[in-house]
């Protein structure tokens, strides 16, 4: 069984967010980029899986839409055990954009299990793994918050509001992941950073794909009003002012 | 043709919820801005009572539909059926509330509508051509104009960005058959465990949450006890779950859970930014801490600086107090 | 002249951070107060190469380069010196020698198994009446025709308990003075062998130190590193990377405390603002960082000469010199900074602060540093 995880690049969750001057674009001067928290969780999840005799997994890839400057994240997905990345050269303005690519090079593997994290740190989109699966005319499950393969065999746990469902699932299929599914991601060996240069990362040119959505401008937060201090020997104002004026009791 | 809000009305077995008439609620606001009415489709049987609801939102028309077959929810047929639902009615906007099954549906549906998608929308758009909405970026920490370049548009509307506001329309009620055969589902489910009890943290709307000033795990029953006055659920902080005093179910935060309650009651956390970055969204926090320096007062709207083990308490009955009254 | 950083050495640099980050710092106070071995943290730093880093990758070690190494121990001493001291110990002292002099059966036999951290290994030079006077040692090692027959007692030996392996350093021929020393690979379990108690010590708690006496041990002949009198030039030699090692764990240390007390300075408010305002505080901040800088600099510098084949011994005496002398002033400033704050445990500089100390001491105090150097530029 081949599996493929999407990573996504994104700043460091310590950063502060800065734009250009123009407010178009993310200013990217003094960036820590990462691999996105939840792809990183879903590729420990992956590799946790082929640790275990008898999964039947024989691959697992990476893959990233990105530019050049994001090899050296990739790097580290290699570094912690993946055994081969895919990068598609170009920066995708929306997640339609960035699941098509990921689905020309699926079209061309024969990867039988895709794995996307929730969401991204940077735009939030929550989209491309649903996206990739209907691109590709697959099954997909979201909301997996525990992922299993034993001799080929996938299966998963699903929460929903009212509750949880063990599902035997068919390859080929798109898993979206959300958090619990491993505990912490993988600190590479140095031996793993020695020879994930070694490793193939293939570059792939891009197909032709319009983005259906842009971002046009970005804006900082605005100041936050002051904080309403209450008495602690009179927390009933608190109580009061939630419900009359805050309408939250 | 007019052009027609759909939304996804999502029942939860015993009405539709909070985010679906605040979703209904925002469907009438955009369709008034565009010229248009509110269609809802609903899967399953509600009771007549809660259709009603949806018709005192501004629903005007709501289409009613068999859940697809299968031995679960399947993603491929919810899409398949909701895209034929916006079809057959021409829908300009397709909107969603921010919940699991959105994010399983609304995607692989704009797919197939070939229509932009938009998530965490956070009001009405700022003009409607081109098509420009805004939503949070950055997990809270900044915003983005959205421009959709589509005829039709998919948003998934953010929590606790409209409030419900009753808009009574006359309803009209039908059955809806899909024009495609839905695609069977392609799986089996081998075990069903409902949640019984305990709120699901990511949908309640009131959460306590507790942090290292709570001192130690041994310390946790001042904070059920105001969870229990409220009917709220709990939650924590990293170094909290980290030290094992409280399941890492309930760390919420950039690296756990991502939360959207009408009211997050801090106690004993500081505020780091990682912790912020998880309830940034919520309506109101609350934050109890006895260290005026703390960062969460930045972000609090109410605050009280005091010792937890005199507050909490204290809090505790003047709302037990109040819902007694 | 390229400063930048290599992708390898970056990512070797961020998963030392992180371990320190996310494990190290976990348990580190309360290992520190009751002396408590890091077992855990030495096995999953084995597993993750950290024993053998510099070790050719054909005897199971990572084949990183010096830099790499000054890096990971930076990263690791900001939070825990205890265990970094365990890891350049294991690195420096022992499998460096092993490898640059051992023969082929004595590396397959050891050097194999320390590379992987699946044993661990000690440096016995120092002895009770011989500290930085290494040329007299008292520790005998006499010929017995297929074996050597040691005698003596070590001091301060650092992983003594913990360790599997010894190179022990003890004369052989002492009309030969030091060309007469020997070094022998010990095996820890050998009959003779006892150790006194785990020395109560300032700082670094968590590592275990004791001193090692032997009685009539015997080492079989194929045991001895180098020929017959290379004893001392060999323990030289490796002291001359062991010091780069503790120079890379006082960067840390300084480091650390550094780091800490920028961040306090940004928080902590007095007289109507962060006392990073006060010039005061903010001057001290850009000296302690300038000679961070500085001892980093140094660091690099030697480990590049070492990797090119250069000498480099008056370079990390000088790198080592410089960063206990630096770790000891910004530990001691940086608790300064933090008040009243840094005088307790749970703010951890005061830790990093008695940890400083011994790295003005051991592996070559300052006042060796310092003769090494003048010795160097005297001849120039």
């Amino acid at each position: 069984m081949k599996i493929l995880v999407c990573i996504s690049v994104v700043p460091d969750t310590t950063t502060h967010i800065r734009f250009t001057d123009k407010m178009d674009a993310l200013d990217t001067n003094g960036i820590q980029w990462i691999i996105n928290p939840w792809d990183e969780l879903a590729l420990t999840r992956a590799l946790e899986i082929r640790e275990h005799p008898g999964s039947g997994v024989t691959q697992i890839s990476v893959i990233h839409i990105g530019m050049k400057d994001t090899e050296p994240v990739i790097q580290k997905a290699l570094a912690v055990g993946a055994d081969s990345a895919y990068r598609v050269n170009h920066a995708p303005a929306d997640s339609l954009e960035a699941a098509s690519q990921i689905a020309e090079v699926v079209r061309k593997e024969p990867f039988d299990l895709v794995i996307t994290g929730h969401d991204s740190a940077d735009y939030n989109g929550s989209a491309v793994g649903e996206m990739l699966a209907e691109l590709l005319g697959w099954a997909s499950f979201s909301s997996i918050s525990s992922l299993s393969v034993v001799d080929s065999v996938i299966t998963l746990e699903r929460e929903s509001d009212i509750r949880s469902e063990t599902i035997i699932a068919k390859a080929p299929c798109v898993v979206t992941i959300q958090k619990g599914i491993a505990k912490d991601p993988r600190i590479p060996s140095l031996r793993g950073i020695m020879t994930a240069r070694s490793k193939q990362l293939t570059l792939v040119e891009p197909v032709k794909c319009a983005p259906l959505t842009h971002f046009v401008r970005f804006e900082n937060p605005a100041p936050r009003s002051q904080c309403r201090m209450v008495d602690p020997s009179h927390v009933e104002e608190l109580v009061n002012l939630l419900r009359n004026e805050a309408n939250v009791l | 043709m007019i052009m027609s809000v759909l939304i996804y009305a999502h029942h939860d077995g015993e009405k539709f919820p909070k985010p679906v008439l605040e979703l209904a609620s925002y469907a009438y606001a955009l369709a008034r801005q565009t010229g248009g009415t509110v269609i809802a489709i609903v899967t399953g049987n509600p009771r007549e009572s809660d259709l009603e609801k949806l018709g005192q939102h501004g629903v005007s028309k709501i289409w009613v539909t068999p859940e697809p077959a299968g031995p679960s929810f399947d993603n491929r047929a919810y899409a398949a059926l909701v895209a034929s639902a916006a079809e057959a009615c021409g829908a300009s906007f397709v909107l969603f509330a921010d919940n699991a099954i959105s994010r399983a549906v609304a995607p692989r549906m704009a797919v197939r509508l070939k229509a932009g998608y938009v998530s965490g929308v956070a009001g009405l758009p700022l003009h409607t051509d081109p098509f420009t909405v805004k939503r949070s970026v950055f997990t809270g920490k900044a915003s983005a104009y959205a421009e959709i370049l589509t005829p039709v548009k998919v948003l998934i509307l953010a929590r606790n960005t409209w409030q419900t506001i009753e808009n009574p329309v006359t309803c009209l009620i039908e059955k809806f058959t899909p024009a495609v055969s839905l695609p069977a589902p392609d799986f089996e489910v081998v075990k069903v465990m409902e949640q019984t009890g305990t709120i699901r943290l990511q949908d309640a709307e009131v959460v306590v949450s507790g942090g290292r000033g709570m001192k130690s795990a041994d310390n946790w029953k001042v904070l059920e006890d105001l969870a229990g006055a409220l009917g709220a659920a709990l939650a924590c902080s990293r170094p909290v779950a980290d030290e094992g005093w409280r399941p890492h179910q309930e760390h919420v935060g950039q690296t756990g859970k991502v939360i959207a309650p009408n009211l997050y009651i801090a106690c004993g956390i500081s505020g780091a930014i990682q912790h912020i970055g998880g309830i940034s969204s919520s309506r109101v926090i609350v934050a109890i801490n006895k260290d005026p320096e703390a960062p969460i007062f930045q972000f609090a709207r109410y605050a009280i600086i005091g010792d937890l083990f005199q507050v909490l308490p204290a809090l505790t009955q003047a709302v037990k107090k109040l819902k007694s009254e | 002249m390229d400063f930048q950083l290599t992708e390898e050495q970056k990512m070797i640099q961020q998963a030392a951070r992180d371990y320190a980050n996310r494990e190290l710092i976990q348990d580190v106070l309360e290992r520190d107060a009751d002396s408590i071995y890091p077992a855990k943290h030495v096995k999953a730093l084995a597993d993750l190469g950290f024993m053998g880093m510099m070790v050719d990758p054909k005897y199971d070690g990572s084949g990183m380069d010096t830099i790499s190494y000054v890096l990971a121990m930076e990263e690791l001493s900001k939070v825990d010196a205890s265990v970094s001291v365990i890891v350049s110990v294991n690195n420096s002292l022992v499998c460096y020698g092993l490898e640059e002099f051992g023969t082929e059966e004595q590396k397959e036999k050891y050097l194999r198994p320390l590379a992987r951290g699946e044993m661990l290994g000690a440096f016995l030079l120092s002895e009770p009446e011989a500290g930085s006077d290494a040329t007299s040692q008292h520790t005998l090692a006499e010929d017995m025709g297929d074996y050597y027959l040691l005698n003596g007692t070590k001091n301060w030996i650092t992983n003594g308990n913990s360790a599997s392996v010894y190179i022990v350093m003890a004369q052989t021929h002492p009309e030969l003075k030091h060309k007469g020393i020997n070094s022998l690979i010990v095996d820890r379990n050998s009959p003779g062998i006892t150790l006194g108690p785990h020395e109560d010590k300032m700082g670094m708690r968590s590592s275990d130190t004791h001193s090692v006496m032997f009685t009539d041990v015997k080492v079989p002949k194929e045991n001895r590193l180098g020929p017959d009198g290379f004893g001392f030039k060999m323990a030289m030699k490796t002291l001359e990377g062991g010091r780069l090692g503790i120079a890379a764990q006082a960067l840390g240390i300084a480091s650390g405390a550094y780091e800490r007390a920028l961040k306090y300075s940004k928080e902590r408010k007095a007289f109507g603002t962060e006392i990073f305002n006060h010039q005061s505080v903010a001057f001290k901040l850009a000296e302690m960082y300038t000679k961070i800088e500085a001892g980093r600099l140094l660091c690099f510098h030697a480990a590049w000469l070492k990797d090119n084949g250069l000498p480099y011994g008056t370079a990390s005496a000088m790198a080592k010199y410089h960063c206990a002398e630096t770790a000891m002033w910004v530990t001691t400033e940086a608790v300064q900074i933090h008040g009243g704050y840094g005088y307790v445990r749970e703010y951890h500089v005061e830790r990093l602060m008695r940890e400083a100390k011994l790295t003005q001491i051991y592996e070559g105090t300052s006042e060796i540093q310092k003769l090494i150097i003048s010795r160097d530029i005297f001849s120039r």
